[in-house]
């Protein structure tokens, strides 16, 4: 049969975790499908149609799923998946919150967050924070399944697929959208961003993360913290980088006063390169980076950023 | 209203993993097990919603073995008032949990069931969201603030860009994210009397549901492991090297 890929998308913007769920659902079985669900989403659902492997896009532009609600999302995705033998959606914050409602009314076993597609019903997916890595083998029937997205690589914008309007799903009712307070950034997203600076306690206070921003706009670099630097306060939940927060693999990360507790390990190890300043040399990150600098931040900062105008950052 | 609280008895959350040699899993014997983190954010949350008045009673509810009727009095020390364990021996997969749960919502009738977002040991993040789907009901998922009013609750949740807050119709589900709340210890006195709290034992028959797990567990290995590096003695060394290898 197919399989439909839950489309994640803002403002008319498809998002990268979208191409690289493509990606994980073309593993799983062919042809793919991608479900656009929102509100004045076209631009989204153009995107989505240009990516390499897609063979059609199902848009449903309707007011109830401007938000992506769960509830109203469910009702959607249930309603198209006779269609399907497979259904992906990344795991974001949206994709963890409906699709577990939608393998419920389906009756089948969720796989939650897979790193690899070892064949069409068999995955690897980390459980206990990354700290261990299971096979697991999905039953007959229907595949649902989430991405973790920095696992798998996005499909190219080569192609050329049909956009079919669908209609809306009944709404339930049963929740609603009041408001959203969301960080505003000219910097690139954590989970997209090819370098990321990346702040722990040791920064001290919020006003510091300022210096940390100073050097990501130099380097076009988004700004990540530890849980520590999010509980103290110093920057917002969205910014934490962790087995609970946000999973990042990007090109280059920077560590700088993270001691490295292993919740932070764990949403971070996958990076290509590591890079840690700690004052303290014991400090478990040191143990997983690829280059260490045993410094006071507040002195290395401002070296650093000399250094990188020097070479013409 | 009654709030009924599932919680998980897991590995404790500072204890380092093993992975056992022959790949059939992690090493659980002889280790210390706890409450779930999230779920102690979730017994802590009900707690505060009965001494604000809007819960009249906290069920605990717990799937698992014997032991997990430790977790259930650890859950009546912080402040629920009763217990349900459901013995089952083994892993239960979250759909097969949220179905129990489900019989017990039918049975208990409810105003709110408010869990942990994810357990620290399979981190699947699903049985929440599965119960409130087979309910009928809507969620509040990652909950950072939960505010009850007449026949609804406004619950503030932590997604990706920052916050979002959603009104939903009670009954509902809420899974709470890090921030709700900080959990109470629990004093002696409370411990001594939750010995007393009266603590029912279930089936996962009594409910309906086969709990075999569905998914088959190939093999459990430990990931790739990362090689600390070189650490260098100035900045300008470590700039260089950077430059050096392309990554910036």
């Amino acid at each position: 049969m197919a399989s439909l890929v839950i489309a994640e998308h803002q403002n008319g913007m498809l998002k990268d975790a979208t191409a690289k769920t493509v990606t994980a659902a073309a593993q799983v079985s062919t042809p793919v499908h991608v479900l656009v669900a929102g509100s004045r989403c076209s631009g989204a659902a153009d995107a989505a149609a240009r990516l390499a492997g897609v063979e059609k896009v199902l848009v449903a532009d309707d007011e109830r799923y401007a938000k992506m609600l769960a509830e109203a999302m469910e009702g959607l995705i249930v309603s198209l998946a006779p269609g399907y033998d497979a259904i992906l959606a990344p795991a974001t914050t949206n994709g963890k919150n409906y699709l577990p409602r939608v393998a419920a009314k389906l009756d089948v076993p969720q796989v939650s967050e897979i790193l690899k597609v070892v064949s069409p019903d068999t995955f690897e997916r980390p459980i206990y924070a990354g700290n261990a890595i299971a096979t697991v083998q999905a039953p007959e029937g229907k595949k649902v399944i989430t991405v973790r997205t920095t696992a798998f690589k996005a499909a190219e914008a080569t192609g050329s697929a049909q956009i079919e309007n669908i209609s809306a799903a009944a709404d339930p009712g049963l929740s609603q959208f009041v408001g959203e307070e969301l960080s505003k950034s000219e910097r690139p997203e954590l989970t997209s961003a090819k370098i990321i600076i990346s702040g722990g306690r040791g920064m001290q206070s919020g006003d510091n993360f300022k210096l940390l921003e100073q050097l990501a706009d130099k380097l076009r670099a988004a700004v990540g913290a530890s849980r520590a630097a999010v509980d103290a306060g110093f920057v917002p939940n969205d910014y934490q980088v962790g087995q609970t927060g946000k999973v990042v693999a990007p090109e280059l990360y920077i560590a700088i006063g993270i001691s490295g507790a292993i919740q932070h390990l764990a949403g971070m190890k996958d990076s290509k390169v590591i890079v840690a300043i700690n004052k303290d040399e014991d400090a478990p990150i040191f143990q997983i980076a690829d280059y260490g600098l045993v410094a006071d931040l507040f002195q290395a900062i401002p070296e650093l950023q000399a250094e990188l105008t020097k070479a013409g950052y | 209203m009654k709030v009924i609280v599932p919680v998980k008895r897991v590995i404790d959350f500072n204890v380092k993993v093993r992975v056992k040699t022959d790949g059939s899993g992690v090493d659980l014997a002889n280790v210390k097990m706890s409450m779930n983190p999230f779920d102690e954010i979730a017994v802590e949350e009900a707690v505060r919603l009965k001494e604000r008045g809007t819960a009249t009673e906290i069920i605990a509810v717990s799937i698992g073995p014997q032991q997990a009727g430790e977790t259930i009095r650890t859950a009546l020390a912080i402040g629920a008032d009763r217990g349900i364990l459901v013995k089952a021996d083994g892993p239960v997969e979250p759909l097969a949990v949220a179905k129990i749960l489900k019989g017990i919502c039918e049975a208990e009738q409810p105003g709110l069931v408010i869990l942990g977002k994810q357990a620290i040991d399979d981190d699947s993040n699903q049985t929440g969201q599965m119960l409130a789907a087979l309910m009928g009901w809507p969620q509040g998922t990652f909950a950072h603030k939960l505010e009850m009013k007449d026949g609804k609750a406004d619950v503030e949740r932590e997604i990706d860009g920052g916050l979002q807050t959603v009104e939903v119709k009670l009954p509902a589900v809420v899974t709470t994210d890090l921030r709700l709340n900080e959990p109470r210890y629990a004093s002696l006195p409370n411990i001594m009397k939750a010995k007393k709290k009266p603590v029912a034992e279930k089936t996962p028959a009594d409910y309906g549901v086969d709990v075999t797990p569905r998914l088959k567990v190939l093999k459990v290995v430990e990931p790739a492991k990362r090689q600390g590096g070189v650490k260098f003695k100035t900045v300008g060394e470590l700039v260089g090297k950077l430059k050096e290898i392309g990554a910036i």
